[in-house]
């Protein structure tokens, strides 16, 4: 016999085949009684017979899901069970047992194959030198070469992308129905996101310019020293982009004055910019200062000051 | 064995011995394959009765069901961001603008017949399939099964777990709705949070600025396609090493180092593992059948200036989101540069730290206890108390972060504020492990030596009530049961006697056959 560690041998190959009589207690059934059990299982076994044939019905006559999902369901755990129960109680019990042979080999074969690896290589690779090593380099430099074009052609270097929103002076403000908000638009506590007009349609566009337009009081409010313009008539406007993760900044706390992202919590005051009072938000909303034209419509003075959203390494803060 | 050309048919017969056609077909795989000698083997194969073994059974049958599930979903399910107005079977949806991966899972989740049904199947089994692995590992973990010469597997099993998460994860994402959408934002800006190369990243991954227009569809193929593949790779590996390793075993009588003992592959252990395979496949079909998840029609589309109250991801991703909560708002900024640590801690170097430990932990072990030998019998939790409460205080701080995920809807049912909330999970996130970690050591202390009575029935008690009114508990008499002893383990015979008559004109005597390994 060979040395074959991949097929276990439970017995010497010498040793007389192992034969049982079926009295020997390790293939009794489990149970005193198998007639019984086995009517037992029987029924179960039909249960799950009439489960798995109920599905059948229903699916051809579309029934809802509900009984799809019950008939199916309990048909299979039906037939599960009494599998189960047909193993444990009327199949043999044992306990058997199985050899369980180290798998390490001997140590000359141990030695034999470290012996190959090393003076095998040693002949190839160490009096050719100059191949193994152009081979080396050419592969590795492949290695390289292949990974930077395959994540280069995945997507588009960052840029300036990430700080530049499409806001910018005399930028109109309209809500997603493209509609132009007017000084009488909103009541005071009133809220409404707005886009820069032109961009309201424009997905990639929506996920970066978002602002949530609230309106304050009646008066100009100042929410930071510099800028007392900022939020004419009450209208203050921030960015919906939160500071911590990006989620839309989407619930307003009436009461509080506090701007809520339903994320993570962060709190911002509106009053006084956007500062983030509880939650893990890092730094204020970005404020988007505001003025109303001759025909009473908003309009954004500027874009934002600085770049939206949640922090990255290239984000320069200064 | 070389043999003339058969002709007649008792040639046939013949040459096919004693077993007909069955016979045949070995005689004829065997030729080819030699698998008769090695089938036989698998056949004997012997696999622990304890029913801690099934957890891990579990994992892969949830996993089949996913495979099947999900096999359906993808004829229905249109992995695109082509934006359209609706048309479709549910009415509130109709002419709004939707995503046509949005729109082709509420049309095969409303209109396709069992879709639903399917779909639902797919999400409980995706849940149970990560949580099934998780208390499999932490068998594993309690038992010190990962030993050696177990530790590849451990690690295999870690991977798994690790891309069972990300392939959950995107699952869930694949819908475009409003709360998978917000979960995707939330992972860009993980992403983005990297320092040097959190932005090259955010790119490549979605092809730009978020949220673009190739997530879905390369989220689609990495979900059905590459995930998959490897998962069912590892699987396999994980299997085909616990065949070649053979399983551990708890001590017991007749158990050792050098055998295992416990029912054979065939016929006990199948009939009992299928019989398992239809039930898990059951309570997922019921939990898909009767019990509603993630009913994304009532969510709407994703767009990326609306959110919804109450965001959650599924349970498996709730320890980061609840370290994400609880992290101090800490960011630094200067020389133009900006690392918001109050992502990239929680999110990135937490869980980096949390699967490096993991992987990490029997190389630890080993160190610490200089153990370097094979290891075949199991520990019994209580015997490795210092191993039983870290593994302890690992789930506690797991779970407690778990909890954390869900601040704001704990400060809303008790009517607290969530400052007291965010602060209370700040401060037990720290203590509860180290509380459960020290219970756990102390228990195990406690529980060491009273081993004798493992595998005895426990004696009854009766309370019986006295003259003078007082209640007492008496033990019962003994019971013959109370010292049932399991009988010695034998190898699977070769051969059952299956008596005189039995025996036919092969030349055998009394139908034993010799089988020679």
């Amino acid at each position: 016999v060979s040395q074959d560690t991949d097929v276990e041998q439970p017995t010497s190959p010498d040793a007389p085949p192992q034969v049982v009589r079926p009295d020997d207690p390790h293939l009794q059934e489990a149970v005193r009684d198998p007639r019984g059990a086995e009517r037992s299982i029987a029924v179960v076994l039909a249960l799950g017979v009439i489960g798995v044939a109920v599905f059948g019905a229903a699916y051809v006559q579309n029934w809802r899901p509900w009984s799809l999902g019950l008939s199916l369901g309990l048909g299979l755990f039906f037939l599960g069970f009494g599998l189960t129960a047909w193993g444990k109680y009327l199949m043999p019990q044992g306990p058997f047992t199985e050899a369980r042979h180290a798998l390490r080999s001997s140590r000359a074969e141990r030695e034999a194959i470290a012996a190959a690896l090393v003076e095998r290589t040693g002949v190839v690779v160490k009096r050719r030198r100059v191949l193994a090593g152009l081979l080396g380099s050419g592969l590795g430099i492949f290695g390289i070469v292949a990974l930077f074009p395959l994540l280069r052609s995945l997507g588009p270097l960052p840029g300036l992308t990430l700080t530049k929103t499409n806001w910018r002076r005399g930028s109109l403000l309209v809500d997603a129905n493209g509609r132009a908000i007017h000084r009488d638009t909103l009541v005071p506590g009133g809220i409404v996101t707005v886009f820069p007009a032109g961009f309201e349609n424009d997905d990639q566009a929506v996920a970066v310019d978002q602002t949530v337009l609230i309106r304050a009081g009646t008066t100009d409010l100042v929410t930071e020293k510099g800028r007392a313009t900022w939020a004419p008539a009450g209208y203050v406007a921030y960015s919906k982009l939160c500071t911590h993760a990006g989620c839309p900044v989407g619930l307003y706390e009436k009461q509080l004055r506090l701007l809520v992202c339903p994320c993570h919590q962060s709190m911002f005051n509106i009053d006084d910019g956007a500062v983030p009072e509880f939650g893990p938000a890092p730094r204020p909303l970005p404020q988007l200062p505001l003025y109303i034209d001759r025909q009473g419509f908003l309009r954004a003075q500027a874009g934002y000051d600085q770049p939206v959203g949640p922090g990255y390494y290239e984000r320069n803060t200064t | 064995m070389s043999t003339a050309p058969v002709r007649t048919k008792r040639q046939i017969k013949a040459a096919r011995g004693p077993y007909g056609r069955v016979g045949q077909i070995v005689n004829e795989l065997d030729d080819r394959f030699g698998l008769a000698r090695g089938g036989r083997v698998f056949l004997d194969k012997i696999f622990p009765d304890h029913w801690s073994f099934m957890l891990g059974e579990i994992a892969l049958y949830s996993f089949v069901v996913l495979v099947a599930t999900g096999i359906f979903l993808t004829l229905y399910y249109v992995p695109s961001q082509t934006v359209s107005i609706y048309h479709g079977a549910y009415a509130p949806l109709r002419g709004q603008k939707v995503t046509a991966a949005y729109a082709s899972t509420v049309d095969l989740s409303l209109s396709v017949r069992a879709g639903l049904l399917m779909r639902q199947m797919h999400h409980w089994a995706a849940d149970i399939f990560v949580g099934a692995i998780v208390i499999h590992m932490a068998r594993i973990f309690f038992t010190g099964a990962f030993r050696k010469p177990r530790e590849l597997n451990w690690t295999i099993g870690i991977t798994l777990l690790m891309l069972s998460l990300a392939n959950g994860f995107i699952g869930y994402s694949l819908p475009d709705d409003l709360i998978s959408g917000t979960g995707l934002r939330i992972m860009y800006s993980i992403v983005l949070s990297i320092p040097f190369v959190g932005t090259y990243l955010a790119f490549w991954l979605f092809g730009g600025n978020y949220p673009g227009t190739v997530i879905i569809p390369r989220l689609f193929i990495i979900h059905v396609l590459i995930l998959p593949a490897i998962i069912a790779a590892l699987i396999g590996a994980h299997l085909a090493l616990l065949v070649r390793q053979k399983h551990t075993q708890f001590p017991g009588k007749g158990r050792s180092e050098d055998n295992v003992v416990g029912s054979p592959m065939y016929p006990t252990f199948m009939a009992k593992t299928t019989g398992y395979l239809f039930m898990i496949t059951a309570v997922i079909t019921v939990l898909g059948g009767i019990a509603q998840i993630n009913p994304i029609w009532q969510f709407g589309q994703y767009q990326a200036d609306k959110i919804s109250y109450a965001v959650q991801p599924d349970w498996y991703m709730g320890w980061l989101d609840g370290a994400l909560r609880i992290m101090p708002s800490w960011e630094f900024a200067g020389w133009g540069h900006t690392i918001p640590f109050v992502v990239f801690l929680p999110a990135v170097v937490f869980p980096g730290m949390i699967f490096t430990l993991c992987y990490a932990w029997p190389a630890i072990e080993r160190k610490f206890t200089g153990d370097n030998e094979i290891h075949h019998l199991l520990d019994r939790p209580r015997d490795r108390p210092k191993r039983t409460a870290a593994g302890a205080a690992m789930i506690a701080l797991m779970f407690t972060l778990l909890g954390a995920s869900a601040t704001d809807v704990l400060a809303n049912f008790f009517q607290v504020s969530l400052n007291e909330v965010l602060w209370t999970f700040r401060i037990l996130v720290f203590v509860v492990p180290i509380v459960v970690g020290v219970f756990t050591w102390r228990i195990c202390l406690e529980m060491q030596g009273g081993g004798e009575s493992i595998g005895r029935r426990k004696r009854a008690v009766v309370m019986i009530r006295t003259e003078t009114g007082e209640y007492r508990t008496v033990e019962t008499e003994p019971q013959p049961d109370d010292e049932k002893e399991e009988l010695p383990p034998i190898p699977v015979p070769v051969r059952i006697e299956v008596g005189a008559e039995g025996g036919g004109g092969d030349g055998h005597q009394s139908g034993v056959r010799v089988v020679p390994r």
